[in-house]
């Protein structure tokens, strides 16, 4: 897995991001590490207040005040992104690493037509003149399915539907060519159609470009039919991780376990669906030891006590907890 | 438990008028000056019905209607036509005063956790609230707050969170709020607008059961609204499934999941995404975008993406028919199975 | 308390210069206003305290000065200081009392306006709209015209312009809280229009409210200013700090200007203290992003 993934692509090292507010100071992302390769689709997952934005956010430099990333490395092509200044942060948003936003309404600038946005983009980071611009920011429209490029990029963006927009959007961020792409719930927002062909469509993308995708989302069914491997989050700690169908048929970490259980899916029939007792802790107060222990069914003495670490654990996953689940445990 | 349905509605039509003064709905061409009198269609026509104890499921993506049609029984609108029958009684034309005690049988709960409770009010005065406008008695009203402990009680939270503020709790919280509140007047029918599509998943599972539960205990029926069909299929005992403010198809839960007929629900089902890997819809594509409801299309509204639509389609509006096992379908292929590929 | 004391609120509060110097100068006016007439020895309105013989002192620090009398005397020998303190109780009396009677017709025309729309909501928002067009000066005089002057025309020339910020303010909130779904509750469990408006839009709807009320009382206060400088503003009788500035304005440029500069001064820090602390309030209650 991606432990012993020569030269990934991104490394992201013990990263902490704090927020300090007035009524105490928000982990929201304690202690993170994952790695991508080159071509890999990684699904962050967890639910809200689980840090996952803020870790994509910390990649690309763009936490404010009164939040601050305060210790670990991102390492991208070797160069640290958490100690490099604004301006080579600069040079990669958008080169290297771009960003799709969730609400593909406010990602947009209302002012500007869509073709003056996916210009400025070349402009910034190509060094093409402005007619191969034109020609490329047609070319892409296109391969994202929207018919009629050339009058498209006249229009401007409240001139398009919902699905129609979150395809600009997912055109810009491709425009320059970028190794990595950050999707921050990219169809949340959308219908379950328009879903299914904007989920195909980033796929077919990212494969022909071989670029890599980090898939922020909290959706478990979306996310095992796009990443090849999955990392998740519980208040601001990695619980588990591993490739895909390891994670999703034999969970470790009894979070994503009962995170899988309590979906409910189509195939069954159940008269009552599992749930998690419980709800998600105060993060500006968590409990000492382990984070999930009190709505864990399998916690003990111990887990109030010391904090789990990431241990290897069956297959490729990596689970932080003392009594982690085997192949073939029942819950 | 008599024979007549908790809930009958037939032919609901819901149209809203765009607004805009005179001026704005002047218009001058070719053809001289007109007044235009923009509509949306937001719903055109749907009839089904709910008995005691049942679970209703009304399933479309945005724009297809599913919310108005449940605001427009709860009667937050004034139906443009049709019928909605609340226990036998029509309530489509009722005034305040004769909605009143109807309020007593049919309640509602919301999909923002966030925005379905006042933020001014404690928690015990927003859910007593449906109850003290049915209780007008003195001394009826001294047993109000002994209700309240236990209703926070019967949806899992407890009486020191009666004097807390909305703010103070979580969203799954909120949402048990929310029920509580509806539940107050023990009514035999909720309408529950995308109740659980704000929470997230281990949440989700929790507010599901609780409905659950409260329908064994209660016998309540629930006219569920919800774009998610996972969550559709675990609740429902008839799935209702909209297009553009009409019902394509209406049918028990396992009829419709196995078997369905109608090319969008199909569509709906193969979009859908699945923790387990296989699918066993084939799958159909929809290419395009959903039109507009101020402008329907003529015949079928849903041929503009449908991928068998043949000319008949353009000329004839489908009427939902039966097509066995309590399933109707409101499509012209019913009619030419040849020409049905998939 | 100790719950306000150690709040966000207020620890802001000590952190900002202007919310403290502004509500400093706040207090002090309104124990000016309370107490002040109680701790000056004259009362300048009873003619049978003054003397002619004390007209046109200057300040005391000035040569001529008199100790009894802090920052000088006007031609009728009252004493500048306790006329400012009885004018500042005019001049405050006026701005709250015609900022509350703002606040009460504005707020009900708003929330009329934004829940029901339609026909009502334009025929308020015209009629605000034509309100906007009629500077108070213009109202004062045919007021004044009409039937003389007077606090209580000063009022309604006031009230009539200043209750169309509070309507325009309410009614944008009030469409935006009644598509809330706790509004359409409200509907499902029965209550009536007027109930809903009274228990769920109105408590929503009064935060920015606070702001606007707080720095109108300053503008108004202003305002009566200029319409008592220019004479269609309060009686003599009851001169508030304007009146002041006017009658100090005609020997102003023969050398005495302490009737006239104090006043002025005294309504400029007035102002400048309620506006300090306004603007401390509207950066604290603006909805700030979860």
């Amino acid at each position: 897995m991606q432990d012993g993934v020569e030269n990934p692509l991104l490394a992201v090292r013990n990263l902490r991001t704090y927020f300090h507010t007035f009524s105490g100071t928000v982990r929201a992302v304690n202690d993170v590490s994952f790695e991508i390769g080159e071509g890999e689709v990684m699904g962050l997952v967890g639910e809200s207040g689980g840090g996952k934005s803020v870790v994509g956010f910390s990649i690309l430099g763009l936490i404010d005040s009164p939040g601050k990333i305060e210790g670990g490395e991102i390492l991208l092509g070797g160069r640290d992104l958490v100690t490099a200044g604004e301006d080579h942060l600069r040079k990669v948003r958008g080169r290297e690493i771009s960003m799709i936003f969730q609400d593909p309404m406010t990602s947009l600038n209302p002012l500007h037509t869509v073709g003056r946005q996916m210009d400025e983009v070349l402009r910034l980071h190509s060094d093409l003149d402005a007619s191969a611009r034109h020609k490329a920011c047609i070319e892409m429209l296109e391969s994202v399915g929207i018919s009629h490029a050339a009058e498209r990029l006249k229009a401007y963006p409240h001139q398009f539907s919902g699905g129609m927009r979150q395809r600009v959007v997912i055109a810009i961020a491709l425009l320059a060519g970028p190794r990595l792409i950050i999707a921050d719930e990219p169809t949340t927002a959308l219908d379950v159609t328009i879903q299914s062909q904007i989920l195909k469509l980033m796929r077919r993308q990212i494969a022909s470009k071989g670029a890599s995708m980090i898939l922020i989302t909290h959706d478990l069914a979306v996310v095992s039919e796009m990443a090849d491997h999955i990392t998740v989050l519980y208040c601001g700690n990695v619980v588990e991780r591993g490739r895909t169908r390891d994670l999703i048929e034999t969970p470790a970490h009894p979070y994503t376990r009962g995170l899988i259980d309590s979906i409910p899916d189509t195939t069954e029939r159940l008269d009552r669906l599992s749930q998690i007792p419980g709800s998600v802790p105060d993060i500006r107060n968590l409990p000492a030891g382990c984070n999930f222990r009190d709505r864990c069914p399998r916690a003990q003495a111990l887990c109030a006590e010391k904090e789990p670490v990431l241990t290897p654990q069956h297959g490729s996953l990596m689970a932080a907890c003392h009594f982690p689940l085997k192949p073939g445990d029942r819950a | 438990m008599t024979d007549t349905p908790m809930l009958q509605v037939r032919n609901l039509q819901m149209h809203f008028p765009i607004g805009g003064g005179i001026l704005d709905r002047l218009r001058i061409d070719a053809r001289g000056l007109r007044m235009e009198n923009p509509v949306v269609h937001a719903v055109n026509g749907v009839s089904f019905q709910i008995k005691h104890g049942e679970i209703m499921a009304l399933v479309g993506e945005s724009g297809c209607g599913k919310s108005t049609v449940a605001k427009s029984i709860a009667r937050i609108y004034k139906p443009t036509a049709g019928k909605v029958l609340v226990e036998g009684e029509d309530i489509a034309e009722h005034d305040f005063a004769a909605m009143l005690p109807v309020r007593a049988k049919m309640q509602m709960i919301f999909q923002d956790p966030y925005a379905s409770l006042n933020p001014r009010q404690r928690v015990r005065d927003i859910v007593a609230e449906p109850l003290l406008e049915q209780t007008k008695d003195a001394q009826d009203r001294k047993d109000v707050p002994a209700r309240i402990e236990a209703l926070l009680a019967k949806v899992g939270l407890n009486a020191e969170h009666a004097g807390r503020y909305p703010h103070q709790f979580s969203g799954g919280q909120r949402q048990r709020i929310g029920i509580a509140r509806a539940l107050s007047v023990t009514p035999g029918l909720i309408v529950a607008d995308e109740p659980v599509s704000a929470l997230d998943v281990s949440i989700q599972a929790q507010i599901l059961n609780l409905m659950k539960d409260l329908r064994d205990e209660f016998g309540l029926a629930y006219l569920f609204i919800s774009h998610d069909l996972s969550v559709v299929h675990h609740i429902a005992d008839h799935v209702g499934v909209m297009y553009l403010g009409f019902m394509v198809e209406n049918a028990p839960r396992d009829v419709l999941f196995s078997r369905p007929r109608h090319p969008y629900t199909r569509a709906l089902l193969s979009a859908a995404p699945s923790i387990k890997a296989k699918r066993d819809v084939a799958e159909i594509e929809l290419k395009g975008e959903v039109p507009s409801a101020l402008d329907l299309p003529s015949g079928c509204c849903f041929r503009t993406r449908c991928p068998f639509a043949w000319e008949r389609c353009a000329a004839e509006r489908p009427v939902l028919q039966e097509v066995g096992e309590g399933q109707t379908v409101a499509c012209h292929l019913i009619d030419a199975p040849e020409r049905d590929i998939a | 308390m100790s719950g306000f004391l150690s709040s966000e609120f207020f620890h802001n509060y000590k952190r900002s210069s202007s919310a403290v110097i502004g509500s400093a100068l706040m207090a002090f006016f309104a124990f000016a206003v309370i107490a002040g007439p109680f701790l000056v020895s004259q009362n300048p309105y009873d003619i049978a305290s003054l003397d002619l013989m004390d007209s046109y002192k200057p300040p005391v620090w000035l040569q001529g000065g008199d100790p009894r009398f802090w920052l000088g005397t006007d031609g009728q020998g009252r004493d500048v200081w306790a006329s400012i303190l009885y004018g500042a109780r005019i001049s405050v009396f006026i701005g709250l009392v015609a900022m509350i009677a703002s606040c009460v017709i504005g707020t009900f025309l708003g929330l009329v306006a934004g829940f029901y729309g339609g026909l009502v909501d334009s025929i308020i928002m015209r009629i605000a709209d034509i309100q906007l067009s009629f500077p108070s000066i213009l109202i004062a005089l045919f007021l004044m015209s009409a039937v003389g002057t007077g606090v209580d025309k000063v009022l309604i020339a006031l009230t009539a312009v200043g209750w169309v910020v509070y309507a325009r303010t309410v009614r944008g909130s009030t469409l935006s809280e009644i598509k809330k779904e706790y509004v359409q509750a409200a509907k499902v469990a029965g209550l009536p229009n007027h109930k809903i408006i009274r228990k769920h839009v109105l408590p929503n709807v009064l935060t920015p409210l606070i702001v606007i009320a707080t720095i109108q009382v300053g503008t108004f206060v202003l305002i009566e200013a200029s319409l008592s400088f220019l004479g269609v503003g309060v009686p003599i009788t009851q001169p508030s700090l304007g009146l002041l500035i006017k009658n100090g304005f005609d020997v102003l440029f023969s050398g005495l200007w302490w009737t006239s500069v104090f006043p002025g001064f005294a309504i400029m820090m007035l102002v400048f203290g309620i506006n300090l602390f306004g603007d401390f309030l509207r950066d604290e209650l603006n909805p700030r992003l979860k």
